[in-house]
C-alpha cells in the first residue's frame, strides 16, 4: 500500500514537473525565456512543444503575427496651408522578440511609442509638401466632358511632387529606422483618411458651388450658342435652296427660251416676208374686236370690188 | 498515513490499525468500485466529444496539434487527438464575405434596412477627390478567405485590417479621380482600380484574403453641395433642350423648302418643255404653210389676206369704208348691221359721220 502512495505521489511529481519543464507556443506566438528574471537562449520562434527548465524558466510570449498601429486623427498643415485631418495607420510585428522585451516589455508599450514615432513622422512629411501630394499618386489627366473640365484662365493645379504613395513610404521609412532598435519591424504606413477640417470644409464647399456654377452657367450659354449657330445653320440652307432653286429654273427657262428663239429663226428665217405677212394675218383677229371701229377704203384688196369689178 | 490514524487513534490499543486500515481499503474499494465506473464514464465521454470535430460544407478545419499547425481538413467528421491537444479552426472558405462602408445593412430578412447613419459612417465614405473636391463613397467589398493558414496565423484582427486597407486603396484610387469622374463617368474604374489596389495590399499583408469584388455603391456629392450638383445636370438638361429645339425648327423648315424648290424646279422645266414644244410646233406649222405657198404663193396670198380680213371685219365693231376717189362723204356701209344696236350703229355712224364731215 505504501509503494502505490508512493507512485501515486510520483506521479503527481512527475506531472507537475513535466508541467513545469513544457510548454507549448501557437503558430502566432514567439516566446523569450526568462531564468529568474535573465534571459536566456535564442527566442523560440517556432510552434509546438517545448522543453524547459522547470520552476526557473518564464515563458514571455509574444505576438508573431502583423499587428496594427492605428494613427490619432491629426490636425495638420500642410506645405501649402491648408489644415486637413490625416487618419494613419500602419502595420508592425516583433521580429526581435529579445530586444523588443527588454526595451518595450510589452505591446501595450510598442503602441504608445509607435504613436509618438509615426504620428511625428506623420506630421513632419504632411508638413513638408502641398496637399496634392498626401491626395493624388500621379498625375494623370482627369478624363473629364470638355464643359466639366476647368475653363482656361484656371489656375492650374499644382503638379504632383512625389504623390501619396511616396509620402507614405517616406514616412514609413524614417519611422521604420527609429524603430527598428526596439525589434519591431515596421512595414507600412498608410494613410487611410484625409479630411479637411470644418473651417477648410466650409471653403471647399463653397469652392464647390461656385464651380458647380460656373459650369452650369457655361453649359447654358453653350446651348444657346450651339442653338443659335443651328438656326444660323437653317437660315443658310434656307437661303441656299431657295436661290438655287431660282438659279436652276431661269438657266432652265432661259434655255428653253433661247432654243424656242432658235427653232422660231431657224424656221422664219427662211422666208421673213411670209413670216410677217402670215403672222400679221393671224394677229388680225386677236387685235380687232368689237370695240374696234375701221375706217376702210375702197381702196383696200377687200373693198375694191364694191366700186367696181374691173380688174 | 497519519491522517488515517487520527480519527482512531484517540482509543486504546485494542484496535489493530492495519485491520482498520484494511477494512478502510475494502469499503473504499468498493466505492471506488461505483465512482471508478462514473469516473470512467465521464473520461469516456469527455474522449468522445473532445475527439470528434464536425466541419461544415463551407467550411475547412484547421488542426494544431500543441499549437503547431498539422493539417487542413475538407468538411465532414474528423477525430483527432482528445484533450486540447488537437485543437480544429474552422474557416469558411467557401462563404463569400461581405464588408460595409459608410453604411451598415441592418435585416435582410424581408425587406433589406439600412441602419442610422453614424458619425463614424460618414467618416468612412467622405473622401477627397483629385481635384481637392469632397466626394461621399458608399462601397462594399466582398472578399473569400483563400489561405486559411494566413488568415489565422499572420495576422492580428483581419477583419479590421481589411477596413483599413480597404479605406487606404479607395481614397488613394479616388484621390486620382477628379469627383466628376467619381460621380459619373469613371465609377467601374474607380472599383476596378480599387479592387486592384486593395488585392495587392492584402496579398502584401498576407491576409490570405481573395477580394472577389469592390462595387461603389451610392456616390455622391457632400450634402451642402448635393443642389448645385442638380443645377448643372438641370443645366446641361437644358443645353440639350435649346439645341434639340434648335434643330426641331432646322428640321420643320428645311424639308419643306428643299420641296418647294423642287416645285419651282419641276414647274421651270414644265415652262421650258412647254416653250419648245410650242416653238417646234409653229416652226413646223409655219414650214408646213410655206411650203404650200411656195407651190401658188400668189393665189394663196390672196386668199390667206381674204380669209383674214374676212374673219377680222365679221367680228370687229364699226365699219366706216370711204372712197378716196369722191373726196367726199362716203355713203355709210353697215357690214354687219345685225350686229349692233341700232341707237349705238347709229350714234357711232353720225360720230363717224360728223368726224368726217369736220375734215
Amino acid at each position: 500500500m505504501k509503494s502505490s502512495g508512493i507512485a501515486l505521489v510520483g506521479l503527481g511529481l512527475l506531472l507537475l514537473l513535466a508541467w513545469s519543464g513544457t510548454y507549448t507556443l501557437t503558430e502566432n506566438e514567439q516566446a523569450v525565456m526568462t531564468r529568474f528574471g535573465e534571459p536566456v537562449g535564442e527566442p523560440i520562434s517556432s510552434p509546438g512543444l517545448h522543453l524547459k527548465m522547470p520552476f526557473a524558466d518564464t515563458v514571455n510570449r509574444f505576438d508573431k503575427r502583423w499587428l496594427d498601429w492605428r494613427g490619432d486623427p491629426n490636425q495638420i498643415p500642410t506645405k501649402d496651408k491648408k489644415y486637413i485631418w490625416v487618419d494613419t495607420f500602419g502595420r508592425w510585428r516583433i521580429v526581435e522578440p529579445l530586444r523588443f522585451f527588454q526595451r518595450l516589455r510589452d505591446e501595450r508599450n510598442a503602441q504608445s511609442r509607435l504613436d509618438d514615432i509615426i504620428d511625428g513622422e506623420t506630421r513632419n512629411a504632411i508638413a513638408s509638401f502641398p496637399l496634392i501630394d498626401a491626395v493624388r499618386t500621379s498625375n494623370r489627366a482627369f478624363d473629364d466632358d470638355e464643359y466639366m473640365a476647368k475653363a482656361e484662365g484656371d489656375a492650374a493645379e499644382e503638379p504632383v511632387s512625389i504623390g501619396r504613395d511616396r509620402l507614405t513610404r517616406q514616412i514609413r521609412d524614417r519611422a521604420a529606422a527609429v524603430v527598428r532598435e526596439f525589434g519591431v519591424e515596421l512595414v507600412d504606413v498608410q494613410v487611410r483618411r484625409i479630411n479637411y477640417v470644418d473651417e477648410v470644409q466650409l471653403k471647399v464647399f463653397e469652392r464647390m458651388i461656385s464651380e458647380r456654377r460656373r459650369i452650369a452657367e457655361r453649359s447654358r450659354s453653350e446651348g444657346a450658342g450651339r442653338a443659335a449657330e443651328i438656326r444660323g445653320q437653317r437660315e443658310r440652307e434656307l437661303k441656299s435652296i431657295r436661290s438655287e432653286a431660282y438659279r436652276k429654273a431661269q438657266e432652265t427657262t432661259g434655255r428653253a427660251d433661247a432654243e424656242a428663239a432658235a427653232i422660231y429663226s431657224d424656221a422664219f428665217g427662211k422666208d421673213v416676208e411670209f413670216y410677217q405677212f402670215l403672222t400679221t394675218l393671224e394677229a388680225y383677229p386677236t387685235a380687232i374686236d368689237r370695240s374696234t371701229s375701221l375706217f376702210l377704203s375702197t381702196d383696200s384688196e377687200f373693198y375694191r370690188y364694191l366700186k367696181s369689178s374691173q380688174k | 498515513m497519519a491522517k488515517d490514524q487520527t480519527p482512531f487513534g484517540g482509543g486504546p490499543g485494542n484496535v489493530d490499525p492495519r485491520e482498520v486500515l484494511q477494512e478502510l481499503w475494502r469499503d473504499l474499494g468498493r466505492a471506488r468500485h461505483a465512482t471508478g465506473w462514473i469516473l470512467l464514464g465521464i473520461v469516456g465521454i469527455s474522449l468522445a466529444v473532445s475527439s470528434y470535430a464536425q466541419v461544415e460544407p463551407d467550411e475547412v478545419g484547421v488542426i494544431t496539434r500543441l499549437g503547431r499547425f498539422t493539417t487542413t481538413v475538407e468538411p465532414g467528421p474528423h477525430f483527432r487527438l482528445p484533450f486540447g491537444i488537437d485543437q480544429i479552426i474552422k474557416v469558411p472558405v467557401q462563404r463569400q464575405l461581405k464588408a460595409e462602408f459608410g453604411f451598415r445593412t441592418e435585416n435582410t430578412a424581408d425587406r433589406t434596412t439600412y441602419a442610422a447613419t453614424s458619425q463614424d459612417m460618414t467618416r468612412e465614405s467622405v473622401m477627397l477627390t483629385g481635384d481637392l473636391n469632397v466626394a461621399v463613397v458608399d462601397w462594399i467589398v466582398q472578399y473569400k478567405i483563400k489561405d486559411p493558414y494566413k488568415y489565422l496565423f499572420k495576422v492580428k484582427n483581419v477583419e479590421s485590417m481589411l477596413r483599413d486597407i480597404s479605406e487606404a486603396s479607395m481614397r488613394a484610387v479616388v484621390g486620382d479621380h477628379s469627383v466628376n469622374e467619381v460621380l459619373t463617368t469613371g465609377r467601374q474604374q474607380v472599383a476596378d482600380e480599387a479592387k486592384l489596389a486593395l488585392q495587392e495590399l492584402a496579398d502584401r499583408y498576407e491576409t490570405g484574403v481573395d477580394i472577389q469584388q469592390v462595387v461603389l455603391q451610392d456616390v455622391n456629392p457632400p450634402d451642402p453641395v448635393k443642389p448645385s450638383f442638380n443645377a448643372v445636370n438641370e443645366a446641361i438638361q437644358e443645353k440639350e433642350r435649346a439645341i434639340n429645339e434648335a434643330y426641331a425648327e432646322l428640321n420643320r423648315v428645311i424639308p419643306r423648302a428643299k420641296g418647294e424648290a423642287e416645285e419651282t424646279l419641276q414647274a421651270a422645266q414644265g415652262y421650258a418643255i412647254d416653250r419648245v414644244n410650242r416653238a417646234k410646233g409653229e416652226a413646223n406649222r409655219f414650214a408646213s404653210i410655206r411650203t404650200e405657198y411656195t407651190k401658188a404663193p400668189d393665189v394663196t396670198r390672196r386668199r390667206m389676206y381674204l380669209e383674214a380680213v374676212q374673219k377680222v371685219l365679221k367680228q370687229a365693231g364699226p365699219k366706216v369704208i370711204s372712197d378716196e376717189s369722191q373726196k367726199g362723204v362716203t355713203p355709210l356701209l353697215h357690214m354687219e348691221g345685225i350686229a349692233l344696236t341700232p341707237a349705238v350703229s347709229a350714234g357711232t355712224a353720225e360720230k363717224a359721220l360728223g368726224g368726217d364731215k369736220s375734215q
